[in-house]
């Protein structure tokens, strides 16, 4: 295992040639602050909102790898004083889906600070969120001697088909799509990692009822007291070392822990469907996209009459798909 | 200048500490602090310079604090001294923390102080007969040593504890003492403290407390039973902790708690809580107005808190719970029931028993060709698929979260020897399954059905197997659940008295008595379909003793016993 972390780590710095930096402002992060580290290809529709969300959490900075965006991501960026932007043309794919260049940011600038790993597309949920800043977590996690925080991916998917509404820039995703699927998630355990494997939600049910086995893993531990030992596996799924993925308690307790919100299913899905099936750039070669674009012409619609309304992280207690733990 | 002195205790958030500290002596209570060493010299000298033109506000020595260890009671040793010798007016010295907050309006606390002068306000409570211990040791505490540090050297306290069990050490507790325990946060009387403090056996106390695991917790717990008059057991700050002995925080969003409490002040809270600050340091008069005290509600939330950190929530699977076999504290969350053979056995089991009892029956969940949900729905609460392959990719999920999306409403379920397996053992184990099997009944939509013989047979044997298979799981000793096993012969024989008492278990929901009773298909002939199988030499058994009601026509007759003659 310790090979393998070793090997992950020279990767990074190997695949890190890669990148260029664009904006470098990682001069002004200061000690105790939290970082966002994110790899994005045009996205810049869903960057004012999801900078807004962040910030109000009170994420102090963001590392960017931007990988060849042509819809003017990095001009959008360009000037704001808490962002860093590197750029690069290479695969995706060779580097890990993004992992390596992540991998080696955090290396560099994020060695003890409290860093959180998301797509643009995921908005962070954790119990309090709504009145408790990001701060208060990870001081209560530092107080804890917690170092990683579990937040489950949790698909969330208009009424409707999904082109029917068409997102603004700026706009709160979860006005569009705020359904949910609340109690179909499987969970088994890796071996190899120790971390879980929880697969299910609308897209196992649509996409993968024929083959569960290729449904994608919902299992994320995006928030991580980093440490430049540390080191992602596979996406933020599993982390190296493995004690960093023992986020769930055996013992019959409840740790606590978070949502990921994916708002993957906007107008944007099928545009970017299209395209990466033509790339080849996603995981499993872009399985879903395939098992989406199977699915047939019709346009893509997953609610259905169990959809869970989204409300607050309150109602996902409650339907136990996040806990407090013993944060009270 | 106030008769209530405060000794702080103080190592981060200096600007929150200093909050506080303005705040104590605005009401003109002298306060001294104690800076723990680990903070920088810079940053003391400049807190300290914060307070130079303050009369009331004295600095103490400063030692290292560490948790678990020597340096608190020191600390507070050193602060309480200089307290008693500068400022004569001072009759309570109130122990607090730079993460404390005091509630209510100081005026207050004076006021209560001075009506009750010869009261020691201190948590103090023999070893045996307090829960709060966490770790492990309790009268361990005060008869080995701990000469190193619990957050640092781990591996070293623990072999060191472990080798002292072996070999028997024990420290001997200074005669006179008995050893008591309690929060570490609390309000003495001059009389009391200069009397620990004066106390010409304080080297030896010293000595032995030295050693003692997490003193602060103890020393003057102890120490206040030899001098106090009258001690009232209780802290007058209000703390809370967790599983593992850690203070909770408080947060803005525990401010209508806060403002319930009874207490003088709480701790901790997070330095960054700032409506808290504004509003208990503020316009204090106004915070507590209008609350009844009702400290019963903090109590409960923070009591919960710990309950889901140990024992969670009985049946919930999810991405923090992943309790291993045994030790889920609740296999499911709410109580089910599985039929096996009844749907066999009677024409429309299953809208009879919704009928009956209001509970949500579905037909067999886990048929091999679909998932036959209530009303054979394609999905079911929680958006469950009824898609046989994601069953069967994780069937134990899948029952479990069936169980956990319908809580709230009994569910029914059929099962049978055709079905999938795998959740056999998992319904064994778990104490809200309520199993009632007719053993056999299989055998009668072989009966029905119009294959070939030869097929029937070997169907026949492979579901005998396994129902074989499955009832000895069911009466393995590790069963929990609620198991009725009955052949089918014993059953049909006296059917309504079986059905009642399963219905009766369901409780409120069920009729007191059945008066519609399901109808029973119509067994002519399966007696000789069972004694056909047996000709062929597949003996079907888990049905019972079924007679062949029409004998055989073309047996022989047996011979005639000869007459003997003698």
């Amino acid at each position: 295992m310790r090979l393998r972390r070793k090997r992950r780590i020279l990767r990074g710095m190997r695949k890190s040639r890669e990148l260029t930096a664009v904006q470098d402002n990682t001069h002004s992060i200061s000690p105790s602050d939290i970082l966002l580290v994110a790899t994005m290809r045009n996205e810049q529709i869903r960057l004012p909102y999801f900078l807004d969300y962040y910030r109000a959490l009170g994420v102090n900075h963001f590392l960017f790898v931007d990988n060849g965006s042509v819809d003017g991501t990095v001009d959008y960026l360009r000037g704001m004083a808490d962002v860093s932007i590197w750029h690069t043309l290479s695969s995706y794919r060779r580097a890990s889906f993004g992992i390596d260049w992540m991998n080696h940011l955090k290396r560099r600038y994020a060695h003890g600070h409290w860093v959180l790993v998301v797509d643009p597309d995921e908005l962070f949920v954790y119990p309090f969120c709504d009145s408790r800043p990001l701060r208060a977590l990870t001081d209560w996690l530092d107080g804890s001697g917690i170092r990683s925080f579990s937040a489950m991916l949790l698909d969330v998917y208009p009424k409707g088909p999904v082109n029917a509404v068409p997102y603004q820039a700026g706009q709160d995703p979860l006005e569009i799509a705020h359904w949910f699927d609340s109690g179909n998630y499987s969970i088994k355990r890796n071996p190899v990692y120790g971390n879980l494997w929880i697969q299910g939600g609308p897209r196992a049910r649509t996409f993968f009822a024929n083959q569960p086995q290729k449904a994608p893993a919902l299992n994320k531990i995006p928030l991580v007291k980093w440490d430049r030992r540390y080191s992602f596996v596979s996406s933020t799924h599993a982390l190296l070392p493995r004690g960093l993925n023992q986020v769930y308690e055996t013992n019959g307790g409840e740790k606590a822990s978070g949502v990921l919100l994916h708002t993957k299913f906007l107008h944007t899905f099928t545009e970017k469907a299209e395209e990466e099936l033509q790339r080849k750039q996603h995981y499993a070669q872009s399985a879903e996209y395939r098992a989406y674009a199977k699915s047939g012409a019709q346009p893509l619609d997953l609610w259905c009459s169990w959809s869970e309304k989204y409300i607050n992280w309150r109602q996902l207690e409650i339907l136990g798909l996040m806990s407090k733990g013993n944060w009270a | 200048m106030s008769t209530v002195g405060i000794v702080m205790l103080v190592h981060t958030a200096l600007n929150r500490a200093e909050q506080v500290a303005r705040h104590w002596i605005a009401a003109g209570c002298p306060v001294v602090i104690h800076v723990d060493t680990n903070v920088s010299k810079p940053v003391f000298t400049a807190f300290k310079a914060a307070f130079a033109d303050e009369p009331l506000v004295l600095f103490s020595r400063r030692h290292r604090c560490e948790w678990g260890t020597w340096g608190i009671v020191a600390a507070s040793q050193s602060a309480s001294e200089l307290m008693l010798a500068r400022f004569p007016d001072v009759r309570h010295v109130y122990l607090a923390s730079g993460a404390c907050l005091p509630l209510r309006p100081v005026s207050e606390l004076i006021d209560y102080l001075a009506a009750r002068p010869r009261t020691d306000f201190i948590e103090s409570a023999t070893t045996a007969d307090v829960p709060w211990i966490v770790g492990g040791l309790d009268v361990e505490r005060f008869t080995l040593r701990f000469p190193f540090s619990w957050k640092r050297q781990r591996f070293l306290f623990d072999r060191y504890v472990a080798l002292q069990r072996r070999i028997g050490m024990r420290r001997r507790i200074p005669s006179g003492l008995v050893p008591h325990m309690g929060s570490q946060w609390w309000c003495l009387t001059r009389r009391t403290l200069s009397a620990i403090l004066d106390d010409p056996d304080r080297p030896r106390h010293d000595r032995y407390f030295r050693h003692v695991w997490i003193p602060d917790e103890s020393y003057y717990q102890t120490l206040a039973r030899l001098y106090s008059s009258k001690i009232e057991s209780r802290s007058l700050t209000l703390s809370k902790f967790d599983f593992q002995g850690k203070p909770h925080n408080f947060y803005d969003d525990h401010l209508q708690l806060l403002r319930r409490s009874d207490c003088f002040a709480a701790r901790k809270i997070w330095p960054h809580a700032n409506r808290l600050y504004a509003t208990f340091l503020g316009d204090s008069a106004n915070a507590m107005k209008g609350t009844e005290p009702n400290p019963g509600k903090i109590d409960r939330i923070f009591a919960k808190a710990v309950e889901r950190r140990t024992r969670g929530r009985p049946g919930l699977y999810m991405q923090s719970r992943l309790p291993d076999k045994g030790s889920e504290n609740g296999v499911t969350c709410n109580p089910y029931s599985v039929f096996q053979g009844f749907t066999e056995l009677f024409e429309d089991f299953e809208d009879w028993l919704s009928h009956v009892t209001g509970a949500k029956v579905h037909g067999h969940l886990f048929a091999p060709d679909r998932v036959e949900f209530a009303g054979r729905k394609p999905l079911l609460n929680g958006a469950l698929s009824d898609s046989t392959r994601l069953r069967d990719y994780n069937s134990k999920a899948f029952l479990t979260n069936l169980i956990w999306n319908t809580r709230g409403e009994r569910q029914c379920f059929q099962f049978g020897p055709q079905d999938n397996q795998s959740i056999n053992w998992l319904v064994a184990r778990d104490p809200n399954a309520q199993v009632s099997v007719i053993s056999g009944a299989w055998a009668v939509s072989l009966f029905k059905s119009n294959k070939n013989f030869a097929d029937l047979r070997k169907e026949a044997a492979r579901l005998q197997q396994i129902e074989a298979k499955h009832i000895e799981v069911l009466r393995s000793r590790f069963v929990k659940a609620r198991v009725r096993i009955w052949t089918m012969a014993e059953f049909v024989e006296a059917p309504m008295e079986p059905i009642q008492t399963i219905l009766d278990e369901f409780g409120a929901h069920a009729q007191r008595h059945l008066n519609t009773a399901p109808k029973m298909v119509d067994l002519a002939g399966f007696g000789q379909f069972l004694q056909n199988l047996k000709n062929q030499g597949m003996h079907p058994y888990l049905m019972g003793d079924f007679p062949a009601e029409q004998g055989p026509f073309n047996l022989p007759n047996q011979p005639r016993k000869p007459y003997l003659v003698r």
